[in-house]
């Protein structure tokens, strides 16, 4: 509980209404996307300036309560579930396009904004801005920064770190900083902006960003491929990598997959094939039209089954809703979905999707995988129902594997959902001794009351590494 | 506070202290609570977050809230109920939800819960019975209560009324409501047509008119063209004299009981008269019909569960079922002389969302000869009206009114059209109030079809 000091402080800094405690305000702020996780937060607070959230971060560093910063809540690592309580901060307030330079090819853009309408603004500007998460209509810039969201075009684009270039940002005490700017080349000390972005709100609260916009490619073509043949597919986004082409999207979805998003879409795949890989190519008309031909004869090369190449946008947005609703199709299998997103090196996805399918067998779990085959990171999805006890500890233990595996094949245990409560127990994993030792060393010298969405990165107790038994 | 992993999965086999908490535990189906992942993606879609920005009145905190109460994580209290009542029930969050949650149920059962501990005050419990009890179920009150509206309007007494200034004691909403309402009526579409209206050409399919309660009172001509339309279209229409009011104002309002047994009415006097389809034209009602299956999947009779089912499959909207069964007629805009007319559609939410009849209507727009159909900014957001929503919040539905306007001037169309006689009061409350710079004028899309079928005048056809 907070004491009504406190309260009485927030609400000066406010005003009454942006501002609440009661029940109904701390249940909803409660949870996220993340699944089987809630916890309630002391208080609910919605900021509309820089200087307010210095104002109220001034209170809470003399009062040592902790703070979550909030989007939209979205995520699914458990980011913005107050573990230790204290208060949630939501930047829905803050969710203004500041200014778009046509010169520089900038926006500055307030944390709240929702990224689809910021790239509906900028697209209708004739601009670009790529990163583009399949929750886009939800999340905000501000959850995309701290997460480092990836999205359909992370494997030709990158993802929303390739494209933050200066921040402002509130520090736990209350100031505030600028990293960054407007600027292409910046070696002016440590990379700040970058060290911030996927920072998860453990270092900072972002209250402005300066994002890169790039002129948008001349011409776009979208193709499918289906094949009978899981292995002929992970083979063939090998190829098109090796033989130098990077397509925009390079996307995969394996037979559970392609069922559950027919079902949901009505967009008649058809239901026989293991395996459908989404493609994608954009730039100058003539290199786009060449792309396409190589990469539909890669395809027949790997026995693919179908291979349909859309003849306008409408058909290409449909190819598209096909993959952009696969998460959401398999939700409607069980009453739980966890989704995860190990990523490996691309030259790898053959022998992770391989790898997937063997784990999953061996706990008996469901398991459907799609992703971004292009750039390595898969989404295996477990449907589930988390009142099966029993049935969620083979989950658990499934994915402890795949995480093992994913790190064998020299890849990593999230790829662009964060660590946040979830993977904590696993980053060790990863990053090693050291390297947790480093993070905490900054975690200190940002916040060392440890006030910024505590509970979050690092665990209490690190996941003992299970030892694989390969049949 | 701040207990990691608070969130309970199973159903609690609990007992509340706090008996409405108790009667939600009991109510709220827990496997929807529990399929809702809270992944976020119904927030766009629902106006009440839009306007507000607030998670409680978003659909996800609106199920973390039914949940929070069912486990004993908080109470019942004033705020949870209002909350309740601010959902517009418009059912926006449902087409858009990954995991299929009924949302439309779970707020339903809300609301019944609270129903049942209702503290309401004396002249409000009297109305509330008067309404839901006596008037709406009874067929023969509400002609009564038609031919005395009927009887106010014509008599002049409206005139007094409005005059002398006794309009200005009732709130300002209700005031503008009153402004708006077509003139009543007590000869419906039965005494005007008949009970059975052959089809033009040879017949498609049988199919029986739901006329709706305050549709064959207050918009009886639209229930006549509907008839008349259908048979256009070749269909061979009845129309079950035994059929009563849909429930759907019951259902909503939390008096569960009341709506299951219009329903078991309805669905005996549709079932004698045997037909292929059940046509709606009103949004709303259909809505509720084509949940009959669900709302009475727990009556003790297994052939009731039965006809219901058959019952709720064949219920269509009219604009559907004419563009995917029948011969759609010919129809042309009469003002077109030489720019083509504009016309748009705002979309009944229950008729999009639950019925799933969003293209329908747009499509017979298209084809009419001389006109041109405008798709309006925003047309499947729920305009305010959702059934007695404006007047009972009246804040939110102003404001959602407000914004439904600009988008409706941005069209620059002649004609707003709706398919829902609640969506259509509301925006002609909205034109009345919000005034846009040139003619504009909201219609029924049956109403507008109907005026603009292109015959021949001895074609037209007749009423008894
Ligand atoms: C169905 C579904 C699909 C998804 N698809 C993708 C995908 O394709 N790619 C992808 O990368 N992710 C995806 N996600 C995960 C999630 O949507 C992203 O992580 C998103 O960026 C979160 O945005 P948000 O606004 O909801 O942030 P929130 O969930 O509110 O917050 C996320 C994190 O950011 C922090 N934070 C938020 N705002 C600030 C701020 N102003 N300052 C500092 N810290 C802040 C929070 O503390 C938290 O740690 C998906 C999620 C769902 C439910
Ligand atoms: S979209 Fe469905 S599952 Fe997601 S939060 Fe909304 S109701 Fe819950
Ligand atoms: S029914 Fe409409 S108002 Fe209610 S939660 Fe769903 S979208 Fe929002």
């Amino acid at each position: 509980m907070l004491n009504p000091e406190i309260k009485a402080k927030l609400r000066a800094i406010v005003g009454e209404k942006h501002f609440r405690d009661d029940p109904e305000a701390l249940v909803a702020h409660s949870y996220d996307g993340t699944p089987m996780l809630q916890s309630l937060p002391d208080g609910v607070i919605y900021p509309s300036s820089a200087q307010e959230v210095s104002d109220i971060m001034k209170v809470l560093f003399e009062y040592k309560v902790p703070l979550v910063s909030r989007g939209s809540g979205s995520n699914l690592c458990g980011g913005t579930v107050p573990v230790e309580g204290g208060i949630v901060m939501v930047m829905h307030r803050m969710n203004r396009i500041l200014e778009v330079d046509r010169d520089n090819l900038t926006a500055t853009v307030q944390p709240g904004l929702i990224t689809a309408e910021f790239i509906a603004h900028i697209e209708g500007m004739g601009l670009f801005y790529p990163p583009d998460p399949s929750s886009m209509r939800i999340s905000t810039i501000g959850g995309n920064i701290a997460e480092c969201s990836g999205g359909l075009r992370g494997l030709k684009y990158g993802t929303t770190k390739d494209y933050v270039i200066g921040l402002e940002a509130v520090l736990a005490d209350g100031r505030i900083i600028r990293t960054g700017g407007k600027l292409m080349k910046d070696v002016a000390g440590y990379d700040l902006t970058k060290l911030l972005v996927g920072s998860e709100g453990t270092l900072a609260v972002i209250t402005e960003a300066t994002l890169k916009l790039i002129p948008p490619p001349k011409a776009k073509k979208t193709m499918l491929a289906m094949y009978r043949d899981l292995y002929g597919a992970a083979r063939t986004v090998s190829r098109i990598i090796e033989s130098k082409i990077i397509p925009a999207t390079l996307e995969f979805m394996d037979n559970p997959t392609i069922r559950v998003v027919d079902d949901f879409a009505k967009l008649g795949l058809p239901l026989d094939m293991e395996a459908i890989l989404l493609i994608e190519q954009d730039g100058e008309p003539e290199s786009v039209e060449r792309d396409v031909e190589r990469i539909r004869e890669i395809c027949e090369l790997e026995s693919a089954d179908r291979i349909e190449v859309a003849e306008s946008r409408e058909e290409a947005e449909k190819l598209l809703t096909a993959r952009r609703s696969a998460f959401t199709a398999l939700a409607r299998l069980r009453p739980t979905t966890i989704l995860e997103d190990a990523t490996v090196p691309r030259s790898r996805i053959a022998d992770m999707v391989l790898r997937i399918n063997e784990i999953a067998k061996k706990y008996n779990v469901t398991i459907a995988t799609f992703g971004h085959a292009g750039d390595g990171n898969l989404h295996p999805t477990a449907t589930t129902d988390a009142r099966d006890t029993e049935e969620i500890h083979r989950v658990e233990a499934a994915f402890a594997e795949i995480f093992e595996a994913s790190i064998e094949l020299g890849g990593t245990i999230t790829g662009e959902h964060g660590v946040g409560v979830v993977k904590a127990p696993y980053l060790e994993w990863k990053v090693g001794e050291p390297g947790i030792e480093i993070m905490r060393g900054i975690k200190a010298a940002f916040d060392p009351h440890n006030l910024l969405n505590p509970g979050k990165v690092f665990a209490k107790e690190s996941k003992k590494r299970v030892v694989l038994q390969h049949g | 506070m701040g207990e990691a992993n608070a969130n309970i999965l199973k159903k609690p086999n609990i007992q509340h202290t706090n008996p409405l908490a108790q009667t939600l535990l009991n109510k709220l189906d827990y496997d929807q609570l529990t399929n809702c992942m809270r992944c976020g993606f119904c927030l766009p879609a629902c106006p009440t977050f839009r306007e507000t920005g607030m998670e409680p009145e978003s659909p996800r905190g609106r199920i973390a809230l039914m949940k929070a109460v069912a486990d004993g994580l908080m109470d019942p209290d004033q705020a949870f109920q209002d909350q309740m009542n601010h959902c517009l029930g418009c059912r926006a969050c449902e087409p858009v939800c990954p995991a299929d949650v009924k949302y439309g149920q779970l707020i339903e059962q809300a609301r019944d819960a609270i129903e049942d501990h209702a503290q309401h005050s004396a002249p409000v419990k009297g109305l509330r019975k008067l309404m839901f009890k006596g008037v709406f179920p009874r067929r023969g009150s509400l002609k009564l209560l038609g031919g005395s509206l009927a009887f106010y309007q014509k008599s002049g007494l409206r005139k007094l009324a409005r005059g002398t200034g006794i309009m200005r004691l009732f709130p300002e909403h209700l005031r503008e409501m009153e402004s708006i309402l077509p003139d009543a009526t007590s000869r419906g579409v039965i005494e005007r047509l008949g009970t059975f209206y052959p089809a033009k050409g040879k017949p498609i399919a049988r199919v029986a008119l739901f006329r709706g309660c305050i549709m064959d009172v207050m918009f009886a001509d639209t229930n006549v063209h509907t008839v008349q339309l259908l048979s256009e279209a070749g269909f061979e229409v009845v129309i079950p004299e035994a059929q009563v009011c849909c429930g759907a104002l019951h259902a909503h309002s939390g008096e569960m009981e009341e709506a299951r047994s219009l329903a078991r009415l309805n669905v005996g006097a549709f079932k004698e008269a045997g037909v292929d389809y059940i046509a709606s034209n009103a949004g709303g009602c259909g809505a509720l019909l084509s949940e009959y299956d669900h709302l009475l999947h727990g009556d003790a009779d297994e052939g009731m569960r039965e006809d219901a089912k058959w019952f709720a499959h064949r219920v269509i909207d009219v604009s559907r079922l004419i563009v995917e069964h029948g011969r759609v007629p010919r129809f042309a805009e009469k003002h077109a002389a030489d720019a083509e007319t504009a016309v748009t559609y705002q979309d009944s939410c229950h008729l999009r969302n639950v019925m799933k009849s969003g293209s329908a209507p747009r499509e017979l727009l298209r084809g009419i000869e001389g006109a041109s159909f405008v798709e309006m900014k925003e047309a499947d957001r729920c305009c305010g009206s959702a059934g007695i929503y404006n007047v009972t919040q009246p804040e939110m539905a102003g404001q959602l009114l407000e914004h439904k306007m600009e988008h409706a001037a941005d069209t620059q169309a002649r004609y707003l059209l709706t398919s829902n006689p609640g969506c259509l009061l509301q925006m002609k409350l909205g034109i009345e109030k919000h005034k846009p710079p040139f003619r504009m004028e909201a219609m029924h899309i049956v109403d507008y079809l109907y005026e603009r079928l292109a015959l021949s005048p001895e074609n037209k056809p007749q009423e008894k």
